[in-house]
Parts: C-alpha cells; structure tokens; sequence
C-alpha cells in the first residue's frame, strides 16, 4: 500500500499548503505571473470565494445525485474534486455552468450556486452569459473539425467579433496560453482533428480561454492521455492558475495531488472533505478520506 | 498407401462440417441469384437500348433521341422502296414528293424522334421535390431530434412518419390530385408534382436526417455550448454542416425513388405529351403551373399504350435506358457533393 506522503514529496509541482501556497508560481516565466502574490499575504487565501454553492441536493430524474453539498470554492485557486466513479463530482462540475440543463429530467431540488453572489439557478439567469464566464473543458477532447485557427475564434465569432487583427492576436494568446503555438503556429489552417490527442485537449483549453472567462472547469481532462500529454497538461494548469478560478475533476489522485491547491472529496453524492490538498493527502479528518487516499478503495 | 499420419488437429469430415458447408453454398447461390437478376435487368435494357442511344459512326451518341421531342413514327412504301421516317421528316417528304401525298402509310406514336421534353420534366421534378423534401425534412429532423422533449406527442409524430413511408404511391398520387390539383387548384402542374413527391420521400429523409443528426458526436455540441453559443447558434453551426453529408447520402436513395415513380405523378405533374418545353411559358408564374411529361411516365406510356413490335421497340428499351442514365446521373452528382462536404468536416 502506497501512502499518499511520498507522493506528494516525490512532484516538485505538487500543491504545497497554505502557508507556501503560491511558491509553484516561482516556477512560470514572468510574463505570466501578472502580480506576484506579496510573501506571507498567502496566508489568507488569494481568492475571495467566487462559487459559494450551499446545501445543494440534485436530482437525475428520481435519484438523488449530490446530497446537501455546501462548498466555497476560492478565486484564482485550483480546486480538484476526487471521489470513486458516480460519486457526483463531475455532476456537481457540470451545475457550475449548468451544462446539467441538456440533460432531460435533471433538477435541482435545494438549495443555491452562487457564482460572484448570483444565484446562477435564479430564473432570470442568462446561461449563456454563464457560461461565457465559466468555461469548461471536457473529459474527451472534442475540437470542431475546422481549423485550428476556427477552433480558437468559434467563441469569439459568437460574441461578434469580426476584427481580423484582433483575432489573429487572441489566437496566438491563447495557443501561447495553452502551451501549443509552437508546434501548430505553422499549420493554423489545418483541422483541429488533426492533432495528437495531447494537442487536442490543449485547443480546447485554449478555446476556452480565447474567450476569457474567469472560472475553467475541467472534467477529467487527462483521462484519455497519455503520461507525456497528461504532464504537458499539468504544467498548463499550474500556467493558468494566475489568471483563472481553474476547477478539476480528477480520478487520478496523483494529478489532485499535483496541481491543486484545495481538494474535495466526495463520496456517494456527499462532499465528505474540503480541505487543503496537502491536509487530504497527509492527515485527512475524514477516515473514508483517508481510506480513499491510501488507496484502500475507489 | 499409407495414409499421412493423423495428428492432433487433423480435420475429420463430420456432420457439423457438412451442414457449415452447405449452408454457406446455399448463402452463397442467394447472393449469386441476385446479382443474376440484376445482371438480367441492367442487360436486356442495356443490350436493347444501347441501339437507341448510340450509333456506330461518330458522334456514337444519338443526340437526336436526347434533343429531340417525341413524333410518330410512319412506315410506307414509295416508288418501290420502304421508307422509316418520324412526322416532321415524313411532311417535309411529301411537299418535296407530291406524289406521295396519298401514300398508304402505317403509323405508331411517339415512335420516333426523342425524348428530350422527358429528360427535362424528370430533372425538374427531381430538382424541385427534393429541394422541398429536404428544407422540409431537414427542418423537421432537427425539431425532432434537437428541440423536441421525448413525450407521447413526439412518439405519435414518429409513428405518423413511419406510417408515412409505409403509404402506397398510388395513394399519394390521388392525395396530391385531391389536394393540390383540384383543392388547391394547381391543376396538373409543375408545383402539384413537386409537393406529392416531396410527401412521398418525406419520412425516409426524416428518418436519415435524424439518424445523421444523432451521429454528430455530442461533444460537439457541448463544446459549442460551453463557449456560450445558443442551442440554434449550436445547431447551425457545429452540427448541421457536419449532419449534411449523411442526410445527402440518404437523399440520394430518395432521389432515385422520386425520380422513379410514376404513381405520384400520373395524375398530379405528367402530361402524356406536350409540344411546349417548360421555358416556352409566357409569365414567370406559368412556369409552376404547367404539367410536364417525365420519363418513367413516358415508359408507361409507350410500353402500355402502342403496339409491342420492333418499330416501338426503339423508343421503349431507348427511354429505360435513358432513364436510368438520368438517374445515375443525378445521384452521381450528389454523391461527388456529398464526399466533398464529407472531406471539409472530417471527424
């Protein structure tokens, strides 16, 4: 049995605690750090809360998904969400943009979302204007089979913007952003389709950064790839963490350990543990926690 | 002899062997039987028409059956030699002849000349249906498979549009003549034909635009949704160009269908013979309100109407022939449309 300890000493880029919280961004080239966080303000969380979702119960149909979930997720954080498979972490992800309303019979029964205090399940919610704010990136890559340079400016396109320079500049921000310019800046009009599975799901991160939003979410993104492609992900999420509120689901504990800040872990519908990804992984409150974690089950 | 030493897997004829074999020869015949009939089919109309539509000295193509306008075909005898010549050919002989004027003269409709004013009446009722049947249809796909909330009233919708394929075209052709015809007041015309066509292939494009529509990966429409697009921004953009190819594809089946039938038209679009072309209309607005005459219409006519002999033998094999041409031709063109769509959206 592998304790979850020497995991996280093994990664140099795993999320160390509070107290050192944003040391990973030591690591990022200047540029992309726009303010340094001042030493010791760490301390206090950078973030105010942005999502702050309160006794919230969903339903598929007649069966009960997520159970009094209540979860104050931090501004320019990395939250991961852990759990066994069907344990509602990516139903709870998918609430946040409500990306749950495609499915026919869903509901929330109870309780509140709120996204920068807004109930976003109020009936006068736009969730078009939600979800231009919180972008989301999907388990299985799914570029458009257009061009890469398409792929970028779809959202964009959207929102009306038709400026040819304005695009071009937003298109190689956001492949620089997502760490692929330099293997596609030659090939912008070929298809997104084309691409190794890796570069796939990097557009799509650039895709939805393209349109700026201020929260990413992100179910699984690295379960289809590959050790090399999943690092090159990693090492984007830890680029990204300065400028987005960036929450993951992830079945690889590893990963959770590796890139987030603040981890939750669910079980059966229930957030069973909030916490400090360092406090998840080396002294869990919780004993399914801490069973999950040491790989006892799930 | 000896025979070659049995080892551990040698093969012993047995009765599970004898029963595969047979049953795979009896697999086997059926698909032979069927490529004999077609064979049958496509030859005797190919053998027997090729003589109409191609010639042995140059051009080798008969333009003249494709140009020219259905005439009779009149058999006589003069000055001792025996004369073969359509109508137009036959009138120009006698005032050049006067003495042949009171000719006795053996005579067979539509024998001669061409079937040009067929070709094209074809292709336009081809053209106009599907155009109809596919905005139609297309649209009704994406209600269905898009919009519409599974209940009792999408699944009657449904059984309405299997029950809709399931229609005999003759009952299409008299529902067309009672409503388009005589209620709508169209008459026999250009528009009447359209809409009892486009009816009749209705459901089968609905059926394959649905399917096509639920083949276009959801994650394409999660993307498009999670970057804020709105379901018909979604739907216009990122799944229906990528449907297209496969709702051509079943279209192309519907085309030979629409081209094919005669039921739907008989009493609603063709018109046994007409002089006039479709463009020889005096306002823009005659052009939909006038009947044409259309090749499998036509193929009834001549091969039910005169006399089975080798002088009508010509224009009968000939207008199979063509029609068959006509229609390859068609779904030959909606093929090379729809592989080019195919290999712009990629996926």
């Amino acid at each position: 049995m592998v304790n979850a300890a020497p995991i996280l000493m093994d990664t140099p880029s795993s999320a160390p605690a509070k107290s050192s919280a944003y040391k990973p961004t030591v690591r990022l080239s200047p540029a992309s750090v726009p303010s340094a966080p001042v030493p010791g303000a760490a301390a206090a969380p950078m973030g105010e809360t942005l999502v702050d979702i309160s006794h919230l119960d969903f339903f598929y149909n007649t069966s009960q998904a997520l159970h009094d979930i209540n979860l104050k997720i931090e501004a320019k954080n990395v939250t991961a969400f852990i759990g066994p498979s069907g344990c509602g972490k990516s139903t709870l992800l998918r609430c946040l943009n409500r990306m749950n309303d495609l499915i026919d019979g869903t509901r929330v029964a109870r309780g509140t979302i709120k996204i920068h205090g807004v109930d976003i399940y109020q009936p006068d919610v736009d969730v078009i204007e939600l979800r231009k704010r919180v972008g989301m990136v999907f388990q299985k890559s799914n570029p458009f089979p257009k061009s890469i340079y398409e792929n970028i400016t779809f959202g964009l396109r959207l929102q009306g913007m038709n400026d040819p320079a304005k695009l071009d500049e937003i298109v190689e921000k956001s492949l620089r952003g997502a760490a692929l310019w330099d293997e596609v800046k030659d090939r912008l009009g070929a298809s997104g389709m084309g691409l190794s599975g890796g570069q796939q799901q990097r557009l799509c991160i650039a895709r939805a950064i393209a349109v700026e939003p201020e929260v990413i979410l992100m179910d699984e993104p690295c379960s289809a790839l590959d050790p090399v492609a999943t690092a090159k992900v990693e090492e984007l999420i830890q680029e990204l963490r300065s400028r987005f509120t960036i929450i993951i689901v992830t079945h690889n504990m590893q990963q959770a350990a590796r890139c987030s800040d603040k981890t939750a872990f669910f079980y059966l519908g229930k957030l069973i543990e909030f916490a400090d990804t360092r406090d998840i992984f080396t002294k869990p409150a919780n004993a399914q926690t801490e069973a999950y974690v040491s790989g006892r089950f799930g | 002899m000896s025979a070659p030493t049995a080892h551990l897997f040698q093969s012993q004829p047995n009765a599970a062997r004898r029963s595969e074999r047979a049953t795979f020869w009896l697999f086997r015949s059926a698909t032979y039987l069927v490529l004999a009939c077609g064979l049958a089919v496509f030859g005797t109309i190919f053998f027997k028409g090729a003589g109409t539509v191609f010639k042995a000295e140059a051009p080798f193509i008969n333009t003249t059956f494709f140009t020219d306008a259905p005439e009779s075909l009149y058999l006589f005898e003069f000055e001792g030699k025996k004369y073969e010549m359509g109508d137009r050919e036959f009138r120009a002989f006698k005032e050049k002849h006067p003495a042949a004027a009171t000719v006795k003269s053996e005579s067979y409709v539509y024998s001669a000349g061409g079937i040009f004013p067929c070709i094209v009446g074809t292709v336009l009722l081809v053209v106009g249906s599907m155009t109809i049947a596919l905005v139609l249809g297309v649209c009704a796909a994406i209600y269905l498979n898009e919009y519409a909330r599974d209940g009792l009233f999408i699944r009657f919708v449904r059984l309405a549009i299997l029950n809709l394929a399931g229609v005999p075209s003759i009952v299409f052709g008299l529902f067309g003549f009672g409503m388009f015809v005589i209620y709508f007041g169209w008459n026999v015309s250009l528009l009447a034909g359209w809409f009892t066509l486009a009816f009749m292939v209705l459901p089968v494009v609905i059926t394959a635009s649905e399917e096509s529509l639920k083949a276009v990966p959801k994650g394409f429409r999660e993307g498009s949704l999670a970057l804020g697009a709105t379901k018909w921004q979604t739907i216009r953009l990122n799944v229906v160009p990528y449907a297209l190819p496969g709702i051509l594809t079943s279209s192309i089946l519907g085309i030979a269908r629409v081209a094919g039938e005669t039921a739907p038209i008989m009493f609603t679009a063709a018109y046994v013979v007409r002089d006039k072309l479709p463009w020889d209309v005096a306002k823009a607005g005659d052009f939909f309100l006038q009947g044409v005459m259309a090749l499998p219409y036509h193929i009834y006519v001549v091969s039910s109407k005169i006399p089975q002999n080798e002088y009508t033998e010509r224009v009968q094999y000939g207008t199979a022939f063509v029609f068959l041409l006509v229609v390859a031709f068609i779904a030959a063109s909606s093929i090379i449309l729809r592989n080019k769509l195919r290999s712009r959206y990629k996926w």
